[in-house]
């Protein structure tokens, strides 16, 4: 499965290790890891909580991994999304990419997050110390997706 | 006809509840127009919500798209994974 919501956590070296076990064709992998902060729009969080749309979220990580195929040469892609509660410095995403060189690995992998960031219905939910709120969605976030329509793709 | 209702994060605590099955009155055709009769009916924060975001059957959808009898529909806020 290129796609996994779970509430576990993943191991970078184990994951990576599995995507490219055994296929010499593949002289670049590119990977990147998301992490729970302890600030976030100038509050101190000790807790954040991950909700997602059970089937729907799947879908849509798909459908991004898809999409990033077809635009670049890829020779596998994985996903990986936690859901549930976290806490400060946990690991939140990983996406990790295989390709024969480094620019489509590079480019696919920025892909694949800009568009995760503003297609895949999670939302996060942070206890800060005036208490509980949900993190309203970034315009950085819109436009850094919208980069990859003009054009910008390699 | 009979469609499930599911609200997520933000516009579910509001609600205080995650998803319900409804009965829909005739002529209501498009999301658009279920959004603003649920608003109506005792479900205000559905018009409240900035950039309030739509699925039909968990594909992203615009207000104009069709809501078929079965159809499962859901109104959440922009997402904010990653």
């Amino acid at each position: 499965m290129p796609v996994r919501v779970q509430t576990e956590d993943f191991d970078l070296s184990t994951e990576v290790a599995a995507l490219r076990a055994g296929d010499a064709r593949i002289g670049a992998v590119a990977a990147f890891v998301g992490l729970v902060r302890d600030i976030n729009d100038g509050a101190g969080v000790s807790e954040m909580t991950l909700e997602h749309y059970p089937g729907m979220t799947e879908k849509a990580l798909e459908a991004i991994v898809a999409e990033a195929r077809g635009r670049w040469a890829l020779f596998d892609a994985l996903v990986i999304h936690r859901v549930g509660p976290l806490q400060p410095t946990d690991q939140i995403v990983l996406v990790a990419v295989t390709s024969a060189h480094r620019g489509e690995a590079f480019a696919a992998c920025e892909f694949i997050m800009d568009y995760l960031k503003t297609r895949a219905p999670f939302w996060k939910r942070e206890v800060t110390p005036e208490g509980a709120r949900w993190v309203d969605a970034r315009e950085t976030d819109d436009s850094a997706a919208a980069r990859w329509n003009a054009g910008g793709n390699s | 006809m009979s469609v499930r209702i599911l609200y997520f994060a933000s516009l579910r605590e509001r609600l205080g509840r995650g998803e319900e099955s409804l009965e829909l009155p005739e002529g209501l055709a498009t999301v658009g127009e279920l959004k603003d009769w649920l608003a109506g009916q005792g479900r205000e924060a559905l018009g409240q919500t900035p950039n309030l975001r739509f699925a039909v059957n968990q594909e992203m959808a615009r207000a104009s798209d069709p809501v078929l009898d079965g159809d499962e529909v859901a109104f959440f806020p922009p997402v904010t994974g990653g």
